[in-house]
């Protein structure tokens, strides 16, 4: 039987569950209105782009980098999009393309000055964070794309039935969110250049020697990531109904906070799909039940930080009782 | 004053000395706080030869010096975190929740008629328990680094984010303003026509300098910057110096929020946000190894007064300042090409073990190798 011990401080995953169950439980209780399938619903679709940011972050985090970035990328992609929908009536297909070939050029410039000036990746993603969104204000002047092709700001709705709280509608931001995180947790476990990630984070050095081509590795983490800052742009303008330069800033820490808590680490070559998305589940579930409950949305920031800090806790504690064990093993 | 002739020892002692003076240069970090100096030349130069008459002039130089302390203190606060091997996400949030203590206290708490020595007193106990603030946030950060060997990105990351949490509840995202002349004066006043917030800045800059390169605990924020492991077995401390390279930037944060209180003339917990990379940038910039270990306030000095001259540059020129903005992250990525492709200065950082890829933020807290 597994000791206590490992069981709380074990894999992060677990613990995520156990945390989403028992507050799960608590807000039941205390508001009939949280599980209710509408509920549910909406709170999956309010957190779709932090989702799907997370995805991409999550990829970037197992190879070993990091990245400030994407939030200019998302940022510069939509505004791309919506100007070509808006002035020259791109398509939807169209618009997408262009905007995601140019997610995935930012992503790979990120990778080819990680790769080529041996820089850390944070110190080259803050410059070309700057550099992203000072050329982005810069041409744009901060105007707002308002009267974004019907294609995009109408709510595109997938499936929508009545249940006893209301009506639930499955709309695209949830539909692109399952099959992103369902993409990402396939390309990461299934595939050869997923598993070639993983080894690559966990150690470089190894990774090269055994013949991993280093470049094709990163060019893929950070542009996969620029590929789905590209999408999160999209869903965002299309929930808000607007392209803003400046919607997105400042939201690149709170992302990283997520993959964080669902249990990928800064040194790289581990963390899961599973334990990011519960990661999303759990803070989701956390605010809306303090919403319901009644507790002031101001004091969800300190939850957030009281959350990372427990969940980094355990983690800290899990590392040095591995280590303490292996150290006994070697002698 | 007997002049000895050049004798095989001596030759010996010249040739070390000599090599040392090359390995010391080349530890400076990117290019060396010389090709700093040039660089910033180069800028000035540039800048005066464009607008003869209005770049180089003495207002000019006073404007950038009411601009630079804000910065330079959180960079500050910033470059000693990243000396160590680790890094302070959290400086601004902390800045913010101390403005926003003191401010409560200057504009909640203290009658606005106040004046004379009873102000002195209110002025005092606001900026203590600014300071006391900073203290705990400083003990709880370095605590809980040096115990859970955990990386700093992630505790500070969390501290951010609690402190900016706590500052938004208290607040309701409200700003408080109106604070007395004697503190706003630190920012608009002017000493022998040097700002009293610049001076400010260069007596804190030189204490920083001085701690960092002349004291034992200055030596040991180095050293467990470079090999944290080594460090330890060397009969070091290590958690206690980690406990105080947090504590002290802690405390720059809360010099950095009296500053930006004079300046702004209000506290809120959302002021300064978009410093935070900015100050990674500076210190990167200004030499200080992102890797931990090496890194000169000089450096970062310097630094500073690149940015701002670009900055100032541009305003003149009537360059929209978010190109200003584009032009630091330029320069950071063309510093650190310079330094990737420099024969000289290739060897450098590489001293430490094989980087030849490098991973996000390989600290001092690297996992250990799988245990077989």
């Amino acid at each position: 039987m597994p000791r206590l011990r490992e069981v709380v401080f074990g894999r992060t995953e677990t613990a995520l569950i156990a945390a989403i169950l028992v507050t799960a439980v608590i807000l039941s209780l205390s508001s009939p209105y949280f599980l209710t399938i509408s509920n549910l619903v909406n709170l999956v679709e309010a957190y779709s782009v932090t989702t799907i940011l997370a995805a991409g972050v999550f990829v970037v985090l197992v190879s070993g980098g990091i990245d400030i970035s994407f939030t200019a990328t998302a940022s510069a992609t939509q505004y791309l999009g919506a100007y070509l929908a808006t002035h020259f009536g791109f398509s939807a297909a169209s618009a997408l393309g262009a905007a995601a070939a140019l997610g995935v050029a930012l992503g790979s410039v990120n990778a080819l000055l990680t790769h080529y000036l041996r820089v850390a990746s944070i110190i080259v993603t803050i410059a070309t964070s700057s550099i992203y969104y000072a050329l982005l204000i810069y041409f744009t002047d901060a105007q707002e794309i308002y009267n974004l092709p019907d294609w995009w700001s109408n709510r595109i709705t997938f499936l929508r039935f009545s249940s006893a709280s209301g009506v639930v509608r499955i709309t695209l931001p949830i539909v692109v969110m399952l099959v992103v995180v369902a993409l990402t947790e396939y390309l990461m476990r299934w595939t050869r250049i997923g598993r070639q990630i993983y080894a690559f984070g966990g150690n470089p050095e190894a990774a090269s020697r055994i013949g991993i081509g280093v470049l094709r590795v990163q060019l893929l983490a950070y542009g996969y990531l620029g590929l789905l800052a590209a999408v999160a742009g999209f869903i965002q303008a299309s929930r808000v109904h607007q392209a803003v330069p400046t919607a997105m800033a400042g939201q690149e820490l709170n992302v990283l906070a997520v993959a964080i808590l669902g249990g990928a680490t800064l040194v790289g070559g581990v963390g899961s799909m599973g334990g990011v998305a519960l990661a999303v589940v759990f803070l989701a579930m956390l605010q809306n039940g303090l919403n319901l409950v009644g507790v002031s949305p101001y004091f969800f920031g300190i939850l957030t930080g009281l959350a990372i800090l427990v969940s980094i806790t355990m983690t800290g504690f899990a590392e040095r009782h591995a280590r303490k064990r292996y150290a006994v093993r070697s002698v | 004053m007997r002049v000895a002739p050049p004798g095989l020892s001596e030759l010996n002692g010249k040739l070390s000395s000599e090599l040392d003076r090359v390995i010391g240069s080349l530890r400076q970090g990117a290019i060396g706080i010389s090709g700093l100096l040039a660089l910033l030349a180069v800028l000035i130069g540039l800048f005066s030869l464009s607008m003869p008459t209005t770049f180089p002039r003495a207002t000019t130089l006073q404007a950038m010096m009411f601009q630079i302390p804000e910065l330079g203190l959180l960079s500050l606060a910033m470059a000693v975190p990243l000396i160590s091997g680790g890094i302070n996400l959290a400086i601004i949030a902390t800045a913010n929740q101390a403005g926003l203590l003191m401010a409560w206290i200057l504009t909640a708490l203290m009658r606005q008629d106040t004046n004379g020595a009873t102000l002195a007193l209110w002025l005092f106990g606001a900026l203590a328990a600014g300071l006391l603030s900073c203290i705990v946030v400083g003990l709880v950060t370095g605590v809980l680094v040096a115990i859970l060997g955990v990386h700093p990105i992630l505790v500070t990351l969390g501290t951010m984010t609690l402190l900016h949490g706590l500052s938004i509840d208290l607040t309701r995202g409200r700003t408080l303003s109106g604070f007395p002349d004697v503190l706003t004066a630190i920012s608009n006043r002017t000493l022998w026509g040097v700002p009293i917030s610049f001076g400010l800045f260069a007596i804190v800059a030189t204490a920083a300098h001085v701690l960092l390169t002349s004291t034992k605990l200055g030596v040991r924020i180095h050293m467990i910057g470079s090999n944290l492991e080594s460090t330890r077995y060397s009969g070091v401390d290590t958690r206690r110096v980690q406990v105080w390279v947090y504590l002290i930037s802690s405390i720059l944060c809360w010099l950095a929020a009296v500053i930006m209180m004079a300046r702004f003339n209000s506290a809120g917990a959302d002021i300064a946000q978009s410093y935070l990379l900015i100050t990674v940038l500076a210190a990167i910039l200004g030499g200080v190894d992102p890797y931990g270990g090496f890194g000169r306030i000089a450096g970062l000095f310097i630094a500073l007064w690149m940015l701002q001259v670009i900055a100032s540059g541009f305003n003149l020129m009537n360059v929209s300042p978010h190109l200003a903005l584009a032009s630091w992250g330029v320069i950071l990525l063309l510093v650190m090409a310079v330094k990737r492709f420099t024969p000289a200065l290739r060897l450098a950082p590489r001293m430490r073990g094989s980087r030849s890829e490098s991973p996000a933020w390989p600290g001092p807290n690297r996992r250990p190798e799988n245990p077989s």
